[in-house]
Parts: structure tokens; C-alpha cells; sequence
């Protein structure tokens, strides 16, 4: 039964995220991309209120919804701040691995602590030299006894020197590719491990986002989600599990800047009227929201079958990839109603432009994703 | 320790108002709980956590959609919530507003009422007060700030008044509306509203609590609206963009010559 | 029932408040379209000496309860006295400002007398023996006409909407002294906290300066009160202000603070957001003073000033001590 309306928890879950986002993070956000700097205290009144390890589930500390409701709160946090979604996102994308393939002792040990307070974890998969081709990975856990000895550069990990766990992919030999993939849960206060600096990045700069580099990190062998050799899987169903949440930023970003557009379409006046009143920037509007509704819907679709434990390495994948290159779209034309106060910092749009661009990138390219896609087709 | 909580919804205070035929057209409009009723509740919920005990009760006027305002405070925490609904009670005036809300007091056990000073929708600013007098208590109204006594027999509150604030000891029961300031008031949490789907929200209606016709509804309406319009709109007048300090100057003498207000 | 209007005239500090003559005039006004007679009535303690006024205003009778118990204002008091009066005199139309005090009362005695109350009143017409009483709905936003089906008709009345009337002092009332019954009283003032140095009540101002975000920093509002100070002015505040801690509550001008409606309004620094307009876009001047030609404020301002005010205000302050100069 297709049913596409919320039930009156949803709509209240929602408003409170919207209401959380309106009120903490817009507050804060211009500042946070200027500087940098991670606003923790958000990560600390998220908690309090349940925003975040929203599908953790409920007897760990966590919210025990589905992704479903995690899309409805993660769209009004990126509204707010892509940065602080991606973070949120994040550490999501680090929980889900032990929500797939803990077991209780692990889910006790590292998800019940983590939960019980304001904490953040990262996921570890990119390296300098493996992006799309992930299955490249060169971070070697050696088996040594009781321990894995782990060894390798991760590069672009977001939450890094805020995670207090780190959900790291490494391989027992590079050789063996995906069939090679073991998945590691370290501690951040493991020695051995080292941060690199905080990258300069054009947009979501409220997140770290740094390199994170393991010498001779001791992880004990009850440390590993899943067995030896499953962990590509394993990455790859967490991958598709959130997917859903991060093709949900895209359409927070791309629907606070259609709002924005829209309320400066209404007061700018040029040529004796307000400039709403022009068919150019009407059929641009009437195109973003367009886009939004149909990303939204997608987003839906992707959530629901994941929360049906349903495969859907397809409808994830054009979730994200319609919704990501949308916002970039939606957020260019947006800075093009603003004109000349569009280009400046002191307006909101040119934000959600450099934004938008890093959900086209990250979590898979939208090219990965177009393969993905054509696979299926394919078959 | 008995606390109520008087709420009501109200348009979102961002809606642009629509008159039709002489009155207020509702029928796009998006219904928030009145912002004062907030800082009510807050105050009860930090009650209840200052004393370590009590119950938190909610009561509404209104149709259906009143259950909203309920759930919502059932989210951040209020114990209890009763839906008081009849269409004999639609139209009421503030006073017939009052009455119905006595009449369902007398049915449960209270210490402390807690409304908020206003409806930002007609903005009377009566309904507590008139409760305490139906309930024949003791009220203070537009509080600033609120200690319950040791004793639990009578409360301290602080409010605002032209050139300083007063503070005011009254008996309990008591009534108290809120004013903003009071208090900040929490956020639901992902739980609080996932466990209201739980609650049981009993609709008290207007023979159960024996409010007569006469007593409530538009017919018994003391005070009654004839007519609703819109303000003129203010139109602006002149902009000066040239130079700021003679802009200065020159809206100074304006003030003086044209205007003559100094 | 008589065709009397009678105006509860509130004394604070040992002088009558202004808003009582603005309600005698109007009263008056009234009062003569009925042919009846506008009354006034205090209630305090030591009050004798101040009730000449009342009468030069316009008032035909004061009815006085002057005892010990009535130094303080409470709601049960006041409201005992003045029910047992109305019953007694039975006027057709109780006026009562609209102040902390007034708004307090009102409902109260309405309720003991089982009568409708219009609260924040700005407007009253006579037609055929009934009252249209106007009066501001939605923060402003609407405005409602009501009437009440019971009597005496009961209005609290907006400050500074209605002019005194010029005092004729060959003009005295009458003056009686009514009993101090006040019955039990159950909320009683303990402790009164004077703010500090004078400060003119922004609800009764006659001159409102504003400052909000544009200040930038608490410290900056110093360039407002300066201003302010030059033309007797009373200071205000944005909500912006307020939430970010600048200034405190009961300066705040706007939807959730106070409803002024001075003849000249100016803001520093504010925007016009929405909120705000609703507590001041009924002031008689508006001007308006913001670096951003596209602010709101310049929609509702009689003179507006796009600039920095931090150069702005300090030309306005010199401009404005040399006019006092001049005379």
C-alpha cells in the first residue's frame, strides 16, 4: 500500500529538527564555514534531544527509529548547516557497520557507551590513492595472536579528532581486493593513531574533515565486525543503507536555498517591480521545487526500503545521484536570483552552492552512482 | 504537588491575516500552541523538577486539532491530558472560556494553574484572571519568575510593572499566567514524542462537566465581535540615500518643521 | 442605569497617571453623546492632594477610597471596592487604562460583576445606545469591533490613543468618599524593585528611540540612550536586542513585548521584521535608520536614513542639541 503521508509522530519529529535547526544551527552556521571550527556544543544538544544515533537501536541508547524517520530529521539539520548533517551523517555512516554486524558483546562494549553521551564516530574507508575504486585500499591489518596490527593512511575522514570510535576498513592483503576487507572498530585514544591537519575545503567547512593515519595500532581480534574476507560486504551494505540520508542533505541544502530565493525574489524590486513577477525567474523557482519534491520522494522510497531490509542498491543510488546533482543545480541558480548579493558571504546562497557541490562527490560520485545504476539495468 | 497547564493553539504567529465577510478567514492557516501557554508549561515542567514530585496536567479547549497542542506538551514531558471538546463550546467569549475551563478544575484535584497571559490570536488577556475569580483563588498575572514555598502552601512570583518589577505572595491554589521571560522552554525529545503514540487523551465534553447552553458558545457570548478589518496600510514616506550625515540633518529639520513633533 | 461614564484613574508613586485624564476626556466625550456625566474614582492611601486634576480634566465626580489597605494595589482589594461602586452607581460604561495594573484589575472585577470586558481598547462609537468598541486583534495585525450584551459595558483602554483634554482649573468635582471594604486578600505585594534612575515607561512615551542588531554590541546602545536623552525620549529595543542579551526584557518593543504607540518612533539599527512592526507601526512618525536599503522598516518609515548609523545617530544627536539651542 503506497502511502506517502506522515503519521503524527513524523510530522512532530520533523518540526522538532526543524525547530532545532532554526534556532541552534542557523544561528551559528555562517560563522562555523568561516572559521571552521566544529561547533561541539550542537553535537551535545542533539543528543540531549535525540537527534542524533537515530536508528541505533533503542535498548543501546539509541532512538530505534528507521532511516525513514533519520531522513526526515537529517533533511531540516541541512537546511540548517550541510557541514553539521554531513557530520551527523558521519557518524551514522560509523554506527551502521555494528548495527548490521555486531554482536551483543560488541554492541555493549562500543555502541552503549557511545550512545549514552554527547559522541560522535567516523568511518575510515577513503585513502590517497583509493576513492571510487574502493576495493584499492592498501591499509593493512596484519594478524598478530589475539590482535590485528593495523598500518595505513586514511584521507578526507570527516569526524576526525571529534570521533571517540573510528569504524576502520583495512584489508589482510591488498592483492586479494574486496575479498581481502576486514572492518575494524578502534577507539580514537588507541596509540598509534595520528591526525593530519584539518583540510581547507571549499564548503562544509563546519565539519573536520582530516587524515587520519594508523602506525602499528594494536586492535584486538574481538574488535572486528563480521569475519575475515565479509568486510567489503559489509562496507557496501552500510554504504547502501545510508545512502538514503545523505541524497537527504541534498535536499535540505537545495530547499533551504530555493526559500531563500524565493523570499528575495518577492522583496527584490528591478525595473518597478519585484522580480518574482518576471516568467525567467518563475520557470526557475517552479524547476527547483520540481527537483525537490521528486528528490524528496526518492529519498523516501531509498529510506523505507532500507528499513524493509529490502535490497535497494538501485533506488539508493538515483536517490542520491538525482538529489545531489539537483541541489548543485538548485544552489547555482539560486545564487543566479540573488545576483551580485548572491556572490557575497553576507548572503546565505553562495554557502549552500559550495555546499552542494561536495554531495556530487562524496559517498559515491555521482558517476559511481550512474554505474551503479546502468548495472542494474544491465543485468 | 497538582499542576495545570491551561494551553491553546493559535494561527502561526508568521501567517499573514486574511479577512472574508466582516471576520478572519482560517482556512489556510497553520495552528502553533499559543506562544505564552509555552512558558506556562515550562514553568510547571521545572515545578515538578524543582520539587521532585507532582503531576503535570494539560487542559484544552478546541476541536480535533487541539489534540495537537496536547501532544505536544505530552512530549516534553506533561503527565497527563484532557481534551475538553463540544460544539457547544465553539464561539466562546472569554469569560464563557473561563467558566467551561472551572468547571472542568472542579473535577480534578489542582494546586497551581498555570495559563499564559495572552492569546496571541485576540489578545484579551482575561482568561486566567477570570478563572481565578470563577475558581475563587487568588491570581498574579504577567509573571516573571516563580518559587514554590517550602511549605507548598503559597508561592512567590516577581512581575514586570512600569518602572520596576513587584513581587507578589499569594496562597495556594493560585492562578498564574506567564509572561515571556519566565523561562526558556525545552525542545520535545525523538522519545517524548514517540512516547505520547502511548497516551490516552480523554474528551471531557460539555454535559460532563455541566456546562449549560447559556453558559458557554457564541450565544452566551458576554462580549461578542461585529466586525473584523484590516489596518490601513502604513505607506512609507521619504528614503534618503545620499549622504548620511546630511540625510541627518535634513530628517531632523523635517522632524521639526514638517512633522513639528519636537 | 445611568448614562454615566466612569473612569478608574490609577495613581502611582502619589500622582495621578496620565492615561486617566486621556480617559476623563474621552469619557467626557461619551458621556455627553449619552447624556450622562463622566465620573472618576481612586483607590490608595493619602490621596487627597491629588485629586484636584481629575475634576480640571473634566470630571464631574471622584469617588475616593483613601485608607491604609489601599496603599497597595491588589487585585481582590481593588477589585471589592470598586465592584461594591459600580453596583451602587451603576454607570453604563467603566473605563480602566490598560496598564500593569489596569489589565491586572479589569478582568478581575469583570468576572466578579459577570460582565464582557474588551480589553486595549483604541476606539468607542455610540449608535443607538450601544457601544462599538474598537480594538487591535492579531498583535495589531486586524482590527476587531466588539459590543457586550451585558452592562455596565467594561474597556480597558490603550495608553496615549485618546489626547487629555487642555485642564480648565475653575473646574472642580465633586468629591466622595466611598468605603474601603476590601475583603480577603490572598496575593499581596511583599517587596517593590524600583528600576534604577528614571526611566520614562515605553507604553506611555511620547518619544521612543530604538535600538536592535544594527548596534552590533551592547555597549553601542550608550549612542541610543544619548539620543534618547536629547529629546526626552523613552529607549526601546528589538527582540534581536533582548534575545542576544543586550537590554532586558521590559525594553523589548514588539509582538512578544510591549504595544507603543508614541507620536515618533525611531529605530536604530532594526530591520522591520514583522514582530517588531506589530508593536510600533501604529506610532504617528516612524523613522528609520539602517545601513540596508532593502530593510522593512523603510516600507512603514515617514523618514528613513539608509547609512551607518554609527554615523547617523551622532549627527542626529548634534542636530537635535543645537535645534534645543536655538529654541
Amino acid at each position: 500500500m503506497f502511502n506517502p503521508s506522515l503519521s503524527h509522530e513524523q510530522k512532530a519529529l520533523r518540526e522538532l529538527a526543524r525547530q532545532f535547526a532554526q534556532n541552534e544551527i542557523v544561528p551559528i552556521a555562517a560563522e562555523a564555514d568561516r572559521s571552521g571550527e566544529y561547533p561541539w556544543e550542537l553535537v551535545e544538544k542533539a543528543h540531549a534531544i535525540g537527534l542524533i544515533n537515530v536508528t541505533v537501536p533503542d535498548e543501546y541508547g539509541g532512538g530505534g527509529l528507521g532511516h525513514f524517520e533519520d531522513c526526515l530529521v537529517v533533511e531540516e539539520i541541512a537546511a540548517g548547516c550541510a557541514g553539521i548533517a554531513s557530520s551527523f551523517v558521519t557518524s551514522s555512516l560509523g554506527l551502521t557497520p555494528l548495527n548490521i554486524a555486531a554482536t551483543p558483546e560488541q554492541m555493549e562494549r562500543f555502541m552503549k557507551p557511545l550512545c549514552a553521551e554527547p559522541a560522535l564516530a567516523a568511518f575510515c574507508l577513503t585513502e590517497p590513492g583509493a576513492g571510487s575504486d574502493a576495493a584499492s585500499i592498501r591499509t593493512i591489518a596484519r594478524r598478530d595472536g589475539d590482535f590485528y596490527i593495523l598500518n595505513g593512511t586514511k584521507r578526507f575522514i570527516t569526524n576526525a579528532g571529534q570521533a571517540s570510535l573510528y569504524t576502520v576498513a583495512a584489508t589482510l592483503d591488498p592483492t586479494l581486493r574486496h575479498r581481502g576487507f576486514v572492518v575494524l572498530l578502534v577507539p580514537a585514544d588507541a596509540a598509534g593513531i595520528s591526525l593530519g591537519k584539518e583540510e581547507d575545503k571549499m564548503g562544509q567547512r563546519a565539519a573536520s574533515t582530516r587524515e587520519v593515519v594508523f602506525e602499528d595500532v594494536r586492535v584486538p581480534v574481538e574488535s572486528r565486525l563480521g569475519g575475515e574476507g565479509a568486510g567489503f560486504h559489509l562496507v557496501m551494505e552500510t554504504l547502501d543503507k545510508l545512502r538514503a540520508e545523505v541524497a537527504a542533505m541534498a535536499v535540505g541544502v537545495a530547499r533551504a536555498a530555493m526559500e531563500a530565493a524565493v523570499k528575495y525574489a518577492k522583496e527584490r524590486e528591478q525595473f518597478g517591480q519585484p522580480i518574482a513577477s518576471f516568467q525567467g525567474i518563475q520557470f526557475k523557482l517552479a524547476d527547483m521545487a520540481i527537483k525537490i519534491e521528486a528528490s524528496r520522494l526518492l529519498v523516501w522510497q531509498a529510506a523505507w526500503m532500507a528499513d524493509e531490509d529490502l535490497r535497494n542498491g538501485y533506488e539508493s543510488a538515483i536517490a542520491k545521484c538525482f538529489a545531489a546533482d539537483s541541489a548543485m543545480q538548485i544552489t547555482t541558480d539560486a545564487v543566479q536570483i540573488f545576483g551580485g548579493y548572491g556572490y557575497i558571504k553576507e548572503y546565505p546562497v553562495e554557502k549552500y552552492m559550495r555546499d552542494a557541490k561536495l554531495l556530487q562527490i562524496y559517498e559515491g560520485t555521482s558517476e559511481i552512482q550512474r554505474l551503479v545504476i546502468s548495472r542494474w539495468l544491465l543485468k | 504537588m497538582n499542576i495545570v497547564i491551561c494551553v491553546k493553539q493559535v494561527p502561526d504567529t508568521e501567517t499573514k491575516i486574511k479577512v472574508k465577510d466582516g471576520q478572519v478567514d482560517h482556512t489556510e492557516t497553520k495552528y502553533v500552541v499559543n506562544p505564552y501557554d509555552e512558558y506556562a508549561l515550562e514553568e510547571g515542567l521545572r515545578i515538578k523538577e524543582r520539587l521532585e514530585e507532582g503531576k503535570l496536567t494539560l487542559m484544552t479547549i478546541g476541536p480535533e486539532r487541539a489534540k495537537d497542542a496536547l501532544k505536544s506538551g505530552l512530549a516534553v514531558g506533561a503527565d497527563e491530558a484532557i481534551h475538553l471538546v463540544d460544539e457547544a463550546f465553539e464561539g466562546s467569549d472569554p469569560y464563557s472560556t473561563a467558566l467551561i475551563l472551572s468547571k472542568a478544575l472542579e473535577k480534578i484535584d489542582y494546586d497551581i494553574v498555570c495559563c499564559g497571559k495572552q492569546g496571541v490570536d485576540e489578545d484579551h488577556a482575561q482568561v486566567g484572571i477570570i478563572l481565578a475569580e470563577l475558581l475563587d483563588v487568588p491570581h498574579v498575572s504577567v509573571v516573571t519568575k516563580l518559587e514554590i514555598a517550602e511549605d507548598r502552601k503559597s508561592i512567590v512570583a516577581h512581575r514586570e510593572v512600569e518602572g520596576g518589577h513587584e513581587v507578589v505572595e499569594a496562597t495556594l491554589p493560585a492562578i498564574i499566567t506567564a509572561q515571556k521571560g519566565l523561562n526558556e522552554p525545552r525542545y520535545a525529545s525523538i522519545k517524548g514524542i514517540m512516547a505520547v503514540k502511548k497516551k490516552v487523551i480523554p474528551e471531557w465534553n460539555a454535559e460532563e462537566i455541566g456546562v449549560d447552553k447559556d453558559m458557554a458558545g457564541l450565544g452566551a457570548a458576554k462580549m461578542k465581535f461585529t466586525e473584523v478589518t484590516l489596518p490601513p496600510e502604513r505607506v512609507g514616506g521619504n528614503v534618503f540615500d545620499d549622504d548620511p550625515v546630511q540625510d541627518a540633518v535634513k530628517v531632523a529639520h523635517l522632524l521639526r518643521d514638517e512633522a513639528k513633533v519636537l | 442605569m445611568s448614562n454615566n461614564v466612569l473612569v478608574v484613574a490609577e495613581a502611582q508613586d502619589g500622582a495621578l497617571k496620565k492615561i486617566g485624564f486621556e480617559l476623563i476626556g474621552e469619557g467626557k466625550r461619551i458621556a455627553d453623546k449619552m447624556g450622562g456625566l463622566v465620573e472618576a474614582v481612586v483607590l490608595g492611601h493619602d490621596v487627597a492632594d491629588i485629586l484636584g486634576p481629575l475634576g480640571h480634566h473634566g470630571a464631574e465626580k471622584v469617588y475616593v477610597a483613601d485608607d491604609p489597605v489601599l496603599a497597595n494595589y491588589t487585585a481582590e482589594g481593588y477589585g471589592s471596592v470598586l465592584a461594591r461602586l459600580i453596583k451602587e452607581t451603576e454607570p453604563t460604561l467603566v473605563l480602566i487604562g490598560a496598564t500593569t495594573q489596569g489589565k491586572d484589575l479589569a478582568p478581575r472585577l469583570a468576572a466578579r460583576l459577570a460582565v464582557g470586558l474588551a480589553s486595549d481598547c483604541t476606539g468607542f462609537e455610540v449608535q443607538d445606545g450601544e457601544f462599538y468598541i474598537t480594538r487591535p486583534i492579531y498583535a495589531g495585525k486586524a482590527i476587531a469591533t466588539v459590543t457586550q450584551a451585558t452592562r455596565p459595558y467594561m474597556a480597558t483602554v490603550r495608553p496615549n490613543i485618546f489626547a487629555p483634554p487642555e485642564p480648565d482649573t475653575s473646574h472642580d468635582a465633586a468629591v466622595e468618599n466611598i468605603p474601603a471594604d476590601i475583603g480577603d486578600i490572598r496575593a499581596n505585594v511583599v517587596d517593590m524593585m524600583k528600576e534604577a534612575g528614571e526611566r520614562i515607561e515605553l507604553t506611555e512615551a511620547r518619544i521612543i528611540v530604538s535600538g536592535g542588531r544594527g548596534l552590533k554590541a551592547p555597549e553601542n546602545f550608550t549612542l541610543i540612550e544619548e539620543l534618547a536623552e536629547v529629546l526626552g525620549a523613552a529607549v526601546g529595543a528589538s527582540r534581536a536586542a533582548v534575545d542576544a542579551g543586550w537590554k532586558e526584557h521590559s525594553y523589548q518593543v514588539g509582538q512578544t513585548g510591549k504595544v507603543v504607540t508614541p507620536t515618533l518612533y525611531i529605530a536604530c539599527g532594526i530591520s522591520g521584521a514583522i514582530q517588531h512592526l506589530a508593536g510600533m507601526k501604529t506610532s504617528k512618525y516612524i523613522v528609520a535608520v539602517n545601513k540596508d536599503p532593502d530593510a522593512p522598516i523603510f516600507k512603514v518609515a515617514d523618514y528613513g536614513i539608509v547609512g551607518d548609523l554609527f554615523k547617523v545617530v551622532p549627527v542626529l544627536i548634534e542636530e537635535f542639541k543645537k535645534m534645543k539651542a536655538e529654541g
